[in-house]
């Protein structure tokens, strides 16, 4: 299985090349990416370079254009799938119907992966971006059980890519509007999700408060590890009792599934995470390289490692396990 | 959630002693030396900030009693030490000068950081990222870079800030041979 | 302008459910009705039974009727029903996932407001495919709307107009989890909740309502005020999506609004008044966080 790793800079990029990534991905520094987060991605020089030197070492560079094209504003996109393209993308990860359709006129050559963010969940879905758009490759969305997985590559003719690690979206991706309902950002239009601009935190008593706009997401007592105000994994209250609704501050690792998942004939293996440093990008790369190996050898993956490295602090494999629903 | 153990050890204790004393005016020129040597080297990391370059930035480290305030100009960036931070700051971050190390060293994560509440951040967190992010984007340790050109007194005073080994490229890569998709 | 209602969200009583149709078909100043359980596969069988009589109620009188697909289709029991359901000759199909897309090409049909058409580009690629209707999503900003509806002219462009705004939709079920239950075997909780589970800060403030496994605004969405300001965009068609209250009054207001017979400021008194409780909002519509009520375009 290949293990495609993010890089949010370019010293990310080579560090994640070192640390043993088969693809790095990377985006744009603009709202043609879903991770446009300020002082984060490539322009087009660092892009031609982190290509070369990704090359050079034998290792695949992916550009993702995965938000969707903003009306009257598409050649921004069609700019960046043409520059992507320009400087070797060993291939581009798309999501809207519209450009993917210009990719497939223009790029005709261009192998194309379906970003998680066009959430093609089904056989049929990913058949019908297949017949119309020549994709290669479907990154599958989170939703999704191992044997499901399962079932849907026997039935599909392109390559499945799934998340194994990092930031969980508990929401089918590229369908979600809660972070443009309290922010006016959005990860499908602005390629931001709780956007930083949107966020705050206040000491209040003994409690710290975090806001994402004008709502208010979650309160840590003294003794709590903070989390980033993430609009689903936050505390809220119904008729039922306070509590996390919709997911605990939680990291995917499903470092215990990788078994699972190469049963099933998954060919690659993602890393969520252009948006953090450098040091989360060498140890998860490290340690998925590892486990790579250790599950091609026959022997046992080492797990819990990361723990560190994952918001709250804690993880979950998601919906890879039935249960989780 | 419990809240975790440390992972950042606390400024050595004889370091923190030697600097208890010192006035604030020999830090002046180092600072300024300190972000120049960014400026020439690394101009890119002011500009990765774009917006946020005209931005005034406190840096607390809870351990010591100094603080510094950081305008990161891409044309002319300053660093000043002072005694307690001014109030018109955009943002602040405070926390053991260790873990505000390990963010301008790039060899702690931010977001881990900040998880387990090593960090405190105040303001404007969207610029705070984009500081964090055009420091990570550089790919050294620019405290580290720096001091080891001041040797004699820079190349030991590095080994006791960082600590870690440098990274060794994973060999595997080597062996991959580059079969083009397109 | 054409009013068109929206499928019912959340999961009614079957008996209520059948009652609401016959009085919209019997009632309400709408054009065009969407049915079927979009939300959730495993509430279908209880509507299956009075689906035919439903249906046959609206076509008598006089409205168009539009068969809305599933949001999220992962399960072989879904994609079985789906394909069923672009089988179906007699009715246009609403397409709320590219799945049923493909079964759908060549031949008439429309695109409900869960597939991603932000853009001129993938407006005209479905119209290509034989789209006739699209409702665009909640979250577009008027702009984006006037340059789809403009890039389409040909095809009906519908806004999501009045009710809670979905927003977003999960393998996982809130309403199971919130009652502790696994989604297998939820005990359709969610029919407790014929409105949405309110979802509020730890403030107390209103922010999201829970819908098994959908996630919708608290605030109800009301494009009244800017209906002028669509009309002269070029949408074809408001869509009023159904919330527990009266939405044939609901129906008349927009109606008479769009049809200049009422003010949009004693079209909002009374859609308050209607809808007692929860507050409007049209962020979305004005690039603005959808919770928030901005000032009509002008």
């Amino acid at each position: 299985m290949e293990l495609i790793c993010p890089a949010g800079t370019p010293s990310a990029l080579e560090v994640a090349v070192n640390a043993g990534a088969d693809a790095i991905y990377c985006g744009f520094s603009d709202e043609t990416n879903a991770r446009n987060f300020p002082g984060l991605n490539f322009s087009r020089e660092e892009l031609g370079e982190g290509i070369s030197y990704a090359h050079r070492h034998g290792v695949k560079v992916l550009v993702a254009i995965n938000t969707f094209a903003r009306a009257g504003a598409t050649d921004v996109w069609k700019r960046a799938i043409d520059d992507a393209v320009g400087a070797g993308a060993d291939a581009l990860i798309m999501a809207d119907v519209g450009m993917l359709a210009y990719t497939a006129r223009h790029h005709s050559s261009q192998r194309i992966h379906l970003s998680v963010q066009a959430a093609a969940a089904n056989p049929d879905a990913i058949r019908f971006y297949v017949e119309s758009f020549g994709v290669r490759r479907v990154v599958l969305p989170r939703v999704l059980s191992v044997p499901e997985i399962a079932k849907i590559i026997k039935e599909v003719s392109c390559e499945t890519e799934v998340f194994v690690y990092g930031g969980l979206c508990v929401m089918e991706e590229g369908r979600c509007s809660l972070s443009s309902y309290a922010t006016g950002k959005s990860p499908n239009m602005q390629g931001v999700c709780s956007p930083p601009s949107h966020v705050s935190y206040r000491e209040e008593g003994d409690k710290v408060v975090s806001r994402l706009g004008k709502f208010t997401i979650n309160a840590f007592a003294e003794d709590e590890a903070t989390a980033y105000p993430t609009l689903c994994k936050g505390r809220f209250t119904t008729s039922h009792g306070t509590g996390y609704i919709f997911e605990d501050p939680v990291s995917l690792d499903a470092a215990t599934m990788l078994p699972g998942l190469r049963d099933a004939g998954v060919t690659a293996l993602k890393i969520e995470g252009r948006q953090r440093g450098r040091a989360y990008i060498e140890s998860v790369v490290r340690t998925f390289r590892q486990a790579i190996e250790a599950l091609e050898a026959g022997e046992a993956i080492k797990t819990g490692s990361l723990i560190a490295m994952s918001e709250g602090q804690m993880t979950t494999a998601g919906a890879y396990r039935k249960t989780w629903r | 959630m419990p809240k975790p153990d440390a992972t950042i050890s606390p400024l050595p204790h004889a370091l923190s002693l030697a600097m208890r004393p010192l006035p604030l005016w020999p830090l002046q020129p180092l600072l300024a030396m300190f972000v120049g040597r960014i400026r020439t080297r690394h101009p890119g990391m002011f500009e990765r900030l774009g917006e946020h370059s005209q931005k005034r930035f406190g840096l607390k480290p809870t351990d010591l009693p100094f603080a510094f305030v950081l305008e990161p100009k891409p044309s002319r960036p300053v660093a000043v030490a002072t005694r307690q931070l001014p109030s018109n700051l955009d943002a602040r971050i405070s926390g053991p000068l260790g873990a505000l190390l390990g963010l301008v060293s790039g060899e702690c994560d931010g977001d881990a950081l900040f998880f387990s509440r090593e960090l405190h951040i105040e303001g404007d967190m969207e610029a705070v990222l984009a500081l964090r992010n055009a420091i990570d984007s550089v790919g050294v340790n620019l405290l580290g870079e720096f001091l080891a050109e001041l040797s004699p007194l820079g190349a030991p005073v590095d080994k006791l800030l960082r600590g870690h080994p440098p990274q060794r490229p994973y060999a595997g890569n080597a062996r991959k041979g580059t079969q083009p998709w397109n | 302008m054409q009013l068109t209602l929206g499928p019912v969200l959340f999961n009614w009583q079957s008996d209520v459910w059948r009652d609401f149709y016959f009085q919209i078909a019997d009632e309400a100043p709408i054009d065009v009705v969407v049915v079927g359980e979009i939300v959730c596969s495993k509430r279908s069988p209880f509507f299956a039974e009075h689906m035919p009589t439903v249906i046959e109620r609206l076509v008598a009188s006089g409205k168009q009727v539009v068969l809305g697909s599933l949001i999220l289709i992962s399960l072989p029991r879904e994609r079985r029903q789906m394909a069923e359901l672009t089988g179906t000759e007699d009715f246009l199909v609403e397409a709320n996932d590219l799945t049923c897309v493909r079964g759908l090409r060549g031949r008439p049909h429309a695109i409900g407001p869960f597939v991603n058409v932000y853009n001129e580009a993938t407006a005209a690629y479905l119209a290509d495919l034989g789209a006739t209707r699209i409702c665009l999503p909640p979250e577009l900003p008027l702009r984006s709307i006037a340059t789809i509806a403009a890039s389409v002219p040909e095809v009906t462009t519908e806004v999501f107009a009045f009710g809670k705004v979905p927003l977003a939709i999960s393998a996982r079920c809130y309403h199971a989890r919130i009652h502790k239950l696994t989604k297998d075997n939820c005990r359709f909780v969610c029919e407790q909740d014929p409105d949405g589970l309110a979802v509020k800060t730890l403030e107390g403030d209103g922010f999201l309502s829970v819908n098994g496994v959908q996630t919708l605004s608290h605030s109800c969405a009301s494009y009244l005020d800017d209906a002028d300001a669509l009309a002269r965009a070029g949408v074809g068609a408001l869509r009023l999506s159904p919330q527990k209250c009266d939405m044939v009054q609901v129906a008349h207001v927009f109606r008479n609004v769009v049809e200049g017979r009422l003010g949009a400021g004693d079209g909002n008194r009374a859609l308050s008044e209607i809808y007692p409780g929860v507050p409007f909002a049209n962020g979305f519509l004005h690039g603005l966080p959808g919770a928030e009520l901005a000032e009509p375009v002008t």
